[in-house]
């Protein structure tokens, strides 16, 4: 077994730039769930959107920021085409409506009659032009002590968890004044909140475009080392980007970021471990390939086992936790 | 109105209802002995059925209808290709066949792109698998032979037993939802339980069909008492909220799925139970296990209703799904209808499971790719209530299937679940619910 | 009738008879024919009533009798099959809740909602209307509503001191014990300067001793100039501070008066004291008819 590498690759997931993008897609939904209690089980659509226009716009000849552009202003309007019917949904009426839009989106991007303009089940590639070209960072490689990249990779990292950080710093704002304080309100009573004057739809819309625009930047980020693939935008993300939420703290600004870390650095341990236990023969009723559905596995039991006996995560506090209905 | 000119008319009804589903299942269980008594060995194993086989296709458009003769070892067979273009002959042996077309029906404007190529072969030494499959190359846009209401009909039919399918898993997850108030996003996983067991029972220990049924519902009768005994019953005593319930279903949902996939691999299965034999009635072909499937989940969806409005039990489980407290009020054990609530409902999902391996395939995560479609067809005919979901699974069935005549195929799902997202947007207690204040 | 009295019901109704609906020289909230069917059930029936400006009025009925639900159809949280109600003149049928504190309207609950995860100084701050801070792009930046927040955080202090709230202005709200959370949501109505505040029972658990200086407070409230009406159950509460007594029973509104006058009427004895026990309430409210009508008892007063 070589622990090193088994070590270090676990410590490279922490500030692994696809890291950055989990952290920022749950920082969305901290501001959906954990501080507005809204039920959103359709993060996987706000990245999907998010990769997805700022690809096409890429391939299109658009500059970086008018691609970026493009993503979030579909990030925007799907926030009102679902926002505006659904957020008097009652909590698990929302959550069952976010994952039925999640999918129709899927299902539309990938059906072969769109092929042309998204790639299909093929998904689209070579888009990272624009952003390569603005990387101020001399060719070579880097040693960064676990893992030696290239000029991309650090430029990627870089400018990822300084995203991360801006948000983070523009939701702690955010949430310490006065319009923060109404989110709680509504997240725990709405009509208490009304007859208090305050017009609750409307800072729910905000709230919602708010997450929603985090979790298309993260769909960029997401696709900034890769290619875009329909299928990574499956209902599997949305309950990855949940079990790393409720693990950092729902209602925390860097729960979310701690979350996201903790929770790639257990899979790419749990995953090393096991990988090498099977390779080396220790371990013989498992193939390698059934090592990473183990993967999976863990997750969902993380997820459960989170809920029911720490559902405020590392750093929430319970007393604030509140799952409504 | 009198007790005593109230009793006859019960007593019709249920003679009726109990007539009715005694009529379906008896048709469905003789449909599945005749498929088996053909010879010893069961044919549940595609493996051991030897085919040559083709697909006629040109330009995209699928010929139905062609007639294909397949000469060679002491075997002589014509056959027409069925709707998908697709053709198949049974053979006996691993030997040398000469396939024909019949040129004279082919439809219109279609012709061979090599005219001499009419005829194709296989050889003895190319036999790699247990399916040999011969295409011939074709030009021209044929005429859609199939006419509308031909290709309507045909997909009514389709879509009443896709509907039947799904009645049998929504009816689970509708009561579960009204007597627990959980949305339980396992529920797929209960379905694709029965179609692994399927697979298992009927391809791998070539089980017959009745018996495969038998311990499907076994299976899934115990998931669901498991389950609630271990898992859901314990949450709720704590005073868990339906909310994180809900969320610790979704992460069970993940960790039985890839348990599934972790034994069973990714690649499809097949389960055909031996009933893959094509029935014509009038212009609709089905498989007998689609036939099967449409009487067998009629007939345990009637006997459900029987024991819905007939037994004790059946009146309990509605009350506590109406009114918790309220049926515990006067007396009913609320743990206890509970615990056969879920029993039945996860036998009967995994029943329809088994349904869904004869009608589509076996796969790691069949049940869950349905799950939002048994969601939009309970919330569609009113969350909590049992009518409800069967109203709502023959409307999400027909749907679906109807919807791939205007709509590319892969989108089929997506105009169901648009319709659900509609109705919990404008009348969210669905077609049979009570209206509550929502939200 | 003492002189007081006499001179009361004047400034309140001038020279008309009180009577169920009877108008008011100075109206803040006026309702016309409002109605509203839950299935089989006529939840309300109201003709006519008009809440007189700068009173302290008390609205009691049985319990079912729907001031809630009447509270509820003012106030926008539920909507009613007919009618039209107004505020200070502004028809109010149809607009959204949340507009109606800017009016100067704001109610409080039955079921109290104090927002038990914030604090109680977050809960004050939170009811103020009109805040900077809450707007998205101001909040971001502090300087811009610091001051302001500064401000309601004085104004604050010196409610809940009045109430008695004010050590326990850091804890979260869902530590305060039944009455406590009254006093608050009381508390924080005031933040949204109302003319008329609609409190939903407000003395319900709330302990004696606290009870009284509420009672002070409210009376503050009309010298202040706020018109005030309250759903009550506390007869002995209703008599020592109320100007004007509306009683409602099966939705409809069956009396309205000085305290005294109101609480010595047979429909009210019947409806609150049951003299009427073995028959329907709906022959004191003149839903239903007798064949032949016997004579009640009533005790005298």
């Amino acid at each position: 077994m070589d622990f090193q590498s088994i070590l270090f690759n676990a410590i490279n997931e922490i500030l692994s730039p696809t890291t950055a993008a989990y952290a920022l897609a749950a920082m969305g939904l901290a501001v959906h769930f954990g501080y507005t209690g809204l039920l959103n089980f359709g993060q996987a659509a706000y990245m999907l959107v998010g990769s997805y226009g700022f690809a096409i716009a890429t391939i299109n000849g658009w500059p970086f920021f008018g691609a970026v552009a493009v993503s979030l202003t579909l990030s925007l309007i799907l926030t009102v085409v679902l926002g505006i019917p659904t957020l008097r949904l009652r909590a698990d009426y929302l959550a069952i409506v976010t994952i039925g839009a999640a999918e129709i989106l899927r299902y539309v991007i990938t059906t072969t009659g769109m092929t042309n303009v998204t790639g299909g089940a093929e998904g689209i590639s070579g888009f990272k032009g624009t952003f390569e070209a603005m990387n101020p960072i001399p060719e070579g490689t880097y040693n960064l002590g676990t893992i030696i990249i290239n000029e991309y990779d650090l430029w990627l990292r870089i400018t990822g968890w300084s995203l991360v950080t801006l948000v983070a710093l523009l939701l702690f704002l955010l949430m310490r004044s006065p319009w923060g304080r109404v989110l709680k309100g509504i997240r725990e009573d709405e009509d208490a909140v009304r007859s208090l004057g305050k017009n609750v739809f409307v800072l729910k819309m905000q709230a919602l475009a708010i997450g929603g625009v985090l979790g298309s930047l993260a769909g960029v980020l997401f696709v900034l080392p890769r290619a875009v693939q329909p299928g990574n935008y499956a209902t599997t993300l949305t309950f990855f980007i949940w079990t790393i939420l409720l693990l950092g703290g729902a209602a925390t600004i860097l729960g979310p970021i701690l979350g996201a870390m903790t929770f790639w650095v257990l899979l790419s341990l749990t995953q090393g471990i096991l990988f090498s236990l099977v390779d080396s023969g220790l371990i013989e009723f498992m193939t390698v390939t059934q090592v990473g559905q183990i993967r999976f596995m863990l997750v969902g039991l993380l997820l459960m086992l989170l809920v029911i006996y720490r559902p405020q995560g590392i750093l929430g506090n319970k007393k604030e936790m509140s799952f409504g209905v | 109105m009198t007790l005593a000119s109230k009793a006859p008319t019960t007593l019709i009804r249920t003679m009726v209802f109990a007539l009715l589903s005694a009529i379906f299942l008896a048709g469905s269980l003789a449909l599945a002995p005749a498929a088996l008594a053909e010879d010893g060995t069961e044919q549940t194993e595609l493996e051991s059925n030897l085919v040559v086989s083709g697909t006629l296709i040109a330009d995209g458009v699928k010929l139905s209808g062609v007639s294909v003769r397949v000469v060679g070892a002491d075997i002589d067979e014509t056959v027409e290709s069925d709707s998908n273009g697709k053709w198949e002959v049974a053979v006996p042996l691993k030997a040398d066949y000469t396939i024909s077309l019949d040129l004279s029906t082919l439809p219109s404007g279609v012709e061979l792109v090599d005219a001499a190529g009419s005829e194709l072969n296989v050889k003895e030494s190319d036999w790699l698998t247990s399916t040999s499959t011969r295409n011939f190359r074709f030009v021209g846009a044929a005429v859609e032979t199939t006419s509308l209401t031909d290709q309507i009909l045909q997909r009514l039919v389709a879509g009443l037993i896709f509907g039947a399918l799904l009645a049998l898993a929504s009816v689970g997850l509708s009561l579960i939802f009204g007597t627990t108030g959980l949305s339980n996003f396992a529920h797929g996983e209960a379905v694709t339980l029965g179609g692994i067991t399927a697979w298992v029972a009927g391809t791998i220990y070539g089980m017959p069909f009745p018996v495969v049924i038998l311990i499907g519902l076994a299976v899934g009768a115990l998931s669901g008492f498991l389950q609630n005994r271990f898992l859901w019953t314990p949450l709720r005593n704590r005073g868990t909220k339906i909310v994180q319930m809900m969320i610790v279903s979704i992460g069970l949902s993940i960790v039985i799925r890839y348990i599934y996939l972790f034994f069973i691999d990714g690649t499809t299965k097949s389960y055909t139970g031996g009933l893959s034999g094509v029935i014509a009635i009038g212009p609709i072909r089905l498989t007998q296990g689609s036939m099967l499937t449409f009487f067998m989940a009629i007939g345990v969806l009637l006997l459900f209703a029987l024991f819905l409005t007939r037994t004790r039990v059946g009146r309990a489980t509605r009350a506590v799904s109406d009114n918790i407290s309220l049926a515990e009020a006067s007396g009913i054990d609320s743990g206890k209808i509970i615990q056969i609530v879920w029993i039945l409902g996860s036998a009967l999902a995994a029943l329809g499971g088994i349904l869904l391996a004869l009608y589509r395939q076996v796969s790691w995560a069949m049940g869950f790719e349905i799950l939002l479609l048994i969601f939009a067809a309970v919330t569609l005919g009113g969350l909590g209530s049992a009518y409800g979901a069967l109203l709502g699974s023959f409307i999400v069935g027909i749907l679906v299937e109807l919807s791939a005549l205007v709509l590319p195929a892969d989108l089929k799902y997506a105009s169901a679940l648009f319709l659900m997202i509609l109705v919990l947007i404008f009348r969210p207690q669905g077609v049979l619910g009570t209206k509550q204040r929502v939200g | 009738m003492s002189k007081e009295s006499k001179a009361t019901q004047k400034s309140l109704i001038g020279d008309l008879k009180p009577s169920p609906g009877v108008k008011k020289v100075d109206p803040i909230l006026v309702a016309d024919g409002v109605s509203k069917r839950y299935g089989g059930l006529q939840a309300i029936d109201v003709a006519h009533v008009e809440i007189p400006r700068n009173a302290i009025v008390a609205l009691i009925g049985p319990n079912g009798a729907g001031k809630t639900t009447l509270f509820n159809i003012l106030t926008g949280f539920e909507t009613a099959d007919s009618g039209d109600w107004s505020f200070d003149g502004k028809p109010l049928r149809g607009k959204a809740p949340h507009l109606l504190p800017k009016m100067g309207m704001v109610r409080t609950f039955q079921l109290t909602k104090v927002l038990g995860l914030l604090t109680v100084m977050e809960n004050m701050k939170l009811a103020s209307l009109q805040q900077i801070g809450e707007r998205l792009l101001a909040s971001l930046f502090p300087f811009f509503w610091r001051g302001q927040d500064k401000g309601l955080e004085v104004e604050a202090t010196d409610i809940l001191r009045r109430f008695k709230l004010l050590e326990k202005q850091a804890d979260f709200a869902a530590g305060l014990s039944g009455g406590q959370r009254k006093l608050l949501e009381m508390a924080r109505a005031l933040m949204t300067h109302p003319k008329l505040i609609m409190l939903d029972e407000p003395m319900a658990g709330v302990n004696p001793a606290l009870t009284e200086s509420l009672l002070d407070h409210i009376i503050d409230l009309k010298k202040e100039g706020m018109t005030v009406l309250f759903v009550e159950h506390d007869v002995a509460m209703v008599r020592k501070i109320s100007d004007w007594v509306i009683v409602m029973a099966e939705g409809k509104i069956v009396a309205e008066g000085l305290p005294d006058e109101v609480l010595k009427e047979s429909a009210v004895i019947d409806a609150y004291l049951g003299s009427h026990q073995d028959s329907d309430l709906g022959v004191a409210t003149g839903r239903i008819t007798l064949p032949s009508t016997a004579k009640s008892t009533r005790s005298s007063k």
